[in-house]
Formats: structure tokens, sequence, C-alpha cells
């Protein structure tokens, strides 16, 4: 069964942003922490404890439901497939994300979607964030 | 990486509310940084004037690599100092190198004063000036809670910002950066205050593509391992700073009581093993640096009785832990905390009101101050005392306080006690009294700090060397360290 991404251990996380860094240099291959898929940020203020935003693979993706131009495909073992060329950038991932965990990047046109890819798991020194088989109690 | 170098500079003119962009081409041999900010400084400075007088500019530079390689994390501020009227350098970490990088500026340039008090926010859409008067008078954490609803950003953008120290001109106030870091030290608190300038709020979303994606990605990577892997490391994001304490006092070389000793009898109390097992909560990393040094300990404290408790999360190091700890006799770590809340949240330089508190308290028990014009009775090893002191310099009611608020130097001037007052070049000592280099290099650095020229460094490896190669070694270090600090590269501060 395919991985997903999971952010179980939040609490030991440092907020070095490695892992933000990580998604948008190897996926986007841009040093903006805009286009990373993955936001990390604080609950309210840097007294706070860290949150992780990220896809949580639904099994049965809304984002995908949504999309009327195939441009996401829900993924054997939760999250979505993301075929850029189809999508037209009318944001109804986005409103769609039970999460609200799609931003949408307007010089592109594109959502930012995660692909599940293990990325940003890669470079966390604490091994926050995990690549995991879902479960979903089924 | 970029092909056509050149510096985006960000002036911005608080007397008229005018902002404007400059691209430097000019400014690219300077590197970034430490480079950038000294030509821009030499530019605009005016040496016949006051520190603060509204004219004098406050610079900020990061550097080309700044976020996007590991443990590159730090912006510098570039000023004249209120403190020593000198050379004003300071370094912050935590999110504003890369807020400004995202925001596209690097270097920003703050002149004039603002008729009342006013926050900055800027972005790579502009810069608001916002009025600050409901914020003037609050502490550093207050102000940072209502920053954080008021601007957008959340987290990639920088909150930087004064306490009531840099309000009322404290010589040592310092600029708190994202709660935990600070523009410690010489004075830059002042000279916001003096500019009616309270916070700046420093945001972007700017995309930024990289040039040559295989390249850059196998540098970043072997770097990122280095941080990560190996052991070099270790003792940064093991115990950070704080295990110089127990170091330092076996080399007899962690400054006591106002340096009347050089170690310590608490010291195992303080030490950073102790702080680590007995209330480190949790480590923190700036923004693009997988070491996490930033040490966060809970202070738990009875402020009322039947177990009324409250808690804060503070920021420890090993300057904390000298300047508030053993230099005042400090025997526990709850003391150690309760100076450095009132540090904190007043906002003023660690370092400077340790030493400053050190000189009170032997000036106090010689004589040549009284208990009448301090209003307390300074002793070490007790709080209450200090933290009166602290507050009462914050308000400057007597000459004696104003004097004090001018740094132990200026003390020493006027009432004397030269030789316990504990300042090189006018700035108070850091934490480590190693020896000779360490005294020349900090005498020397063109910042008086530890950090110029490492000399506590060359102390320990250079132990037998005659005093000419010390000297090369540490010339030779600090034109390295300029390098460093023009690519803003962090050097654990």
């Amino acid at each position: 069964m395919a991985k997903i991404l999971h952010a179980k251990y939040m609490a030991k996380c440092i907020g070095c942003y490695s892992c933000m860094l990580a998604c948008a240099r190897v996926i986007k291959h841009s040093f903006s922490l805009t286009k990373s898929a993955i936001q990390i940020h604080t609950a309210g203020g840097l007294q706070s404890r860290f949150l992780a935003d990220i896809c949580r693979g639904c099994i049965d993706p809304a984002c995908a439901r949504a999309c009327n131009c195939g441009a996401l495909l829900p993924r054997s073992g939760g999250g979505v497939r993301f075929l850029s060329d189809k999508c037209m950038g009318c944001q109804d991932c986005v409103e769609a994300c039970v999460v609200k965990t799609i931003r949408f990047d307007h010089e592109s046109n594109k959502p930012i979607i995660c692909i599940q890819c293990g990325t940003c798991t890669r470079f966390c020194p604490h091994q926050v964030i995990t690549m995991e088989v879902k479960d979903d109690g089924q | 990486m970029a092909n056509k170098r050149m510096i985006k500079v960000l002036d911005i003119d608080l007397t008229n509310q005018k902002v404007e962009t400059f691209r430097r081409e000019d400014l690219a041999p300077y590197i970034g940084g430490i480079g950038v900010a000294a030509k821009l400084f030499a530019e605009l400075v005016h040496p016949d004037k006051d520190p603060l007088d509204s004219a004098q500019p406050i610079i900020f530079a990061n550097g080309p690599m700044s976020t996007i390689f590991p443990v590159v994390t730090k912006t510098v501020a570039v000023f004249r100092s209120p403190l020593t009227g000198e050379w004003g350098e300071s370094y912050a970490g935590m999110r504003l190198a890369l807020a400004m990088r995202m925001s596209g500026f690097q270097a920003i340039v703050i002149r004039g004063q603002a008729a009342r008090p006013v926050y900055l926010s800027i972005s790579d859409h502009g810069v608001r000036f916002k009025d600050a008067s409901a914020l003037w008078g609050l502490t550093v954490s207050e102000t940072g809670s209502i920053l954080r609803d008021l601007e957008p950003g959340r987290g990639h953008r920088s909150c930087i910002r004064i306490g009531p120290a840099g309000e009322k001109g404290v010589r040592f106030a310092n600029v708190n950066v994202d709660t935990y870091r600070h523009f410690g030290r010489l004075g830059l608190g002042a000279l916001f205050g003096s500019k009616n300038l309270k916070a700046l709020v420093v945001h972007g979303e700017r995309d930024e593509i990289i040039q040559d994606y295989a390249k850059y990605n196998k540098v970043y990577k072997e770097i990122y391992n280095q941080a990560v892997t190996t052991d070099i490391m270790d003792k940064y994001h093991g115990l950070g700073t704080a295990i110089n304490v127990n170091g330092l006092n076996h080399l007899n070389g962690l400054p006591t009581r106002n340096l009347q000793q050089s170690s310590f009898e608490h010291a195992q109390a303080i030490s950073g093993e102790a702080f680590a097992e007995q209330s480190l909560v949790r480590k923190m990393a700036c923004a693009g640096c997988p070491v996490g040094c930033i040490h966060i300990g809970l202070h738990r404290r009875e402020f009322g009785p039947g177990y009324d408790y409250e808690s804060k999360n503070l920021s420890y190091d090993h300057e904390l832990i000298f300047a508030l700890g053993s230099f005042l006799g400090m025997s526990t770590q709850d003391k150690i905390y309760e100076l450095i809340d009132a540090v904190e949240e007043l906002g003023l330089d660690a370092i400077t009101a340790g030493v400053l508190l050190g000189w009170i308290t032997e000036a106090c028990q010689k004589g040549i101050i009284s208990e009448e014009q301090l209003g307390v009775k300074p002793e070490f090893d007790e709080t209450k005392p200090y933290l009166e002191i602290l507050k009462i310099i914050i308000q400057q009611p007597n000459e004696l306080y104003q004097t004090l608020a001018r740094g132990a130097f200026a003390a020493a001037q006027r009432y004397g006690g030269h030789e316990y007052a504990m300042t090189l070049g006018k700035t108070e000592i850091a934490g480590y009294h190693t020896g000779y280099a360490n005294i020349l290099g900090q005498a020397i650095g063109a910042r008086h700090s530890h950090l110029d020229n490492a000399g506590y460094s060359v102390d320990q490896k250079l132990k037998n060397k005659t005093p000419e190669e010390k000297v090369a070694a540490l010339i030779k270090e600090e034109k390295w360290r300029n390098v460093l600090n023009c690519l803003t590269i962090c050097l654990f501060v």
C-alpha cells in the first residue's frame, strides 16, 4: 500500500522549515516557501506549538471529486495525483479541500498540490513528519 | 546563482513617511550582510551628529545565501551605537533573514523620526506606516501578540520590536526578533525608540526560481547532511551554547560576581547540563537551520497563595547564564529565569544589563553609590533588588539612574570604580574569561564582542604559542569572520 504524509509528532518540531524548503526546491524548483505544499506555522506565536498544514491523503479525496477537468485523480493508498497540464485553474479543489490545505499559486494559475512524494520527510531532522500507510479504520 | 547580482535596497524615511527602492549593482562586490551594510552606513552616517539624532540610519542586511542554505540564518544590523557612540553591529536570527528574502530586499535602511509612534509593515507589496500609539509602553511579548493578529503572513513573516527600555532611550535596549532572538548588543533598541519606531513586521510571498537546480540541490544536500548526520553540530543542538558554562568554569574562565572570581561554586546547578535536565522543554531553530540550537526552558513561578502558578517558556543561552547568573552570583536556575524574563519583557540587552548590575553591586558595596540613591540594596544572589533596579532604569527618576541607563562605562566615568566596571571599548564584556587573547580580541574587535575574532578559542587552542602567534591568529580569524558575516552564516550568537 502506498504511504502518505503524516505529521504526528509536531511536539518535536523545531521550526527549521527544512521541509518547506525541500518541497519548494525539489518539486517546484523555487527558493520560495510559498511554493511548498507543506506549510509550518505556529498555533499562536513562537511560544506556542508548531502546526503543519498538510494534505491528509484522503482515500476518497474531496478535491479530486470537485475537479471536473481530470487534473486531480485519486491515488491508491490516499491522496491525489496531479496532472498539471489538464488543470485550468478553477480553484474548485481549493474550496473543496476538507482541511483547507490546498493553496492556489496565482503566478502559475495552478493549485499547490501535495503529491505524497515524501521529499519533505527526508529533510526533517527529527522525524516529525513521516510517510506511513494510511490507517483509516477500514 | 543569480547571473547579474545586484542588491535591492529599501530606503524608508520615517520623517516624511516616504519609501524608495534602489537596485544597486555597485554593491554586489560587497557580497551582502556586513559588507553591504557597512558600505551603506558609510554613505549615510552623520559622524558629526549624536548617535540618537534622527538623521542617523539603521541598516539591516541579509546575504545572498540567506535561508536557502542550512545555517545561513542571520541578519545584520548596523548603526551608530547609542551605548558607545561608535560602530554598532549586531546579528539576529529566527525569521528575519527569511522574511527579507521573500520580500525581495537584501538591505533595509531606516532614517528620520516619526512624528508619533509607528510600526512598519514591510512586504513585497510596499511599506505601510502604521499607528503604534496603542502599542507604546507595552512589553515585548504583548507587542508581539498584538502584531501577530494585526499583520498578515503567518509562518513566513518576522516581527521585530522594542520594549519599554527602547522607548525610554536606555542605551543598551535591544530589539527583539520573533520572541527568541535579538539584536542584543550596542543599543539598537534606543535608536528605534528615538525614531518613534516600535516595530517592523516583514513578510513576503515572492517566488524566486532556482537557476541551476541540480547543482544547487546537490550542494544543499551536502551541507544539510553535514549539519544533521555528522557530529559537528552536536554540541549546539544537544546542550546549546550553555554547554560552555561547565567548561569555562573548569578552565577558571567563568566571570563570577562582577569578575571578583572566575569560577563559580554553583556552576554545576546553572550549567547547560542542569538546565537541560531540569527545565528544558523544547528546542527551536531559525528558519532554514536544521541544527536547532535555541533552547527553551520552562519557568514556573508561584504568583499567589493557594497554588497559583504561572509559567513561561524562556530562551536560555550561555551569555544569559553568565551575565544574569554567575556574574551576579545567582545560585539557581529559577533566579536566572526571573532575570531573563525581566530583560526580555523590558527589552534590554542581557549581557550589558547583567554586567552593569555587577558594577552597581560592587559600587554600592564600596560606597561610591548609595542605597538611598538606588532605592534598594543590591546583593549577589538576590533577584528582588536587581528586578527593581532594572525597572527603575527604564524610568530614570534621578541622576544616578539616568547615568546607569547609559551603561557601566558611563556610570564609572561619573562615579568612579573603573577598575571593576567590566567593559572593553565601552561595551560590557561577554562571558568568556579565558585569557589575554579574549581580552585583546574584545578590545580591538570592531564591535568589541567575543564574536569578532574568537579570542576565547585562541586562548585555548594556542595556549602554548607566543603572543605574536596569538595576535596573528586573532587577525586572521577576524578577517575570515568578516567573510562569514557578509554571507550572514551563523556564528552561534
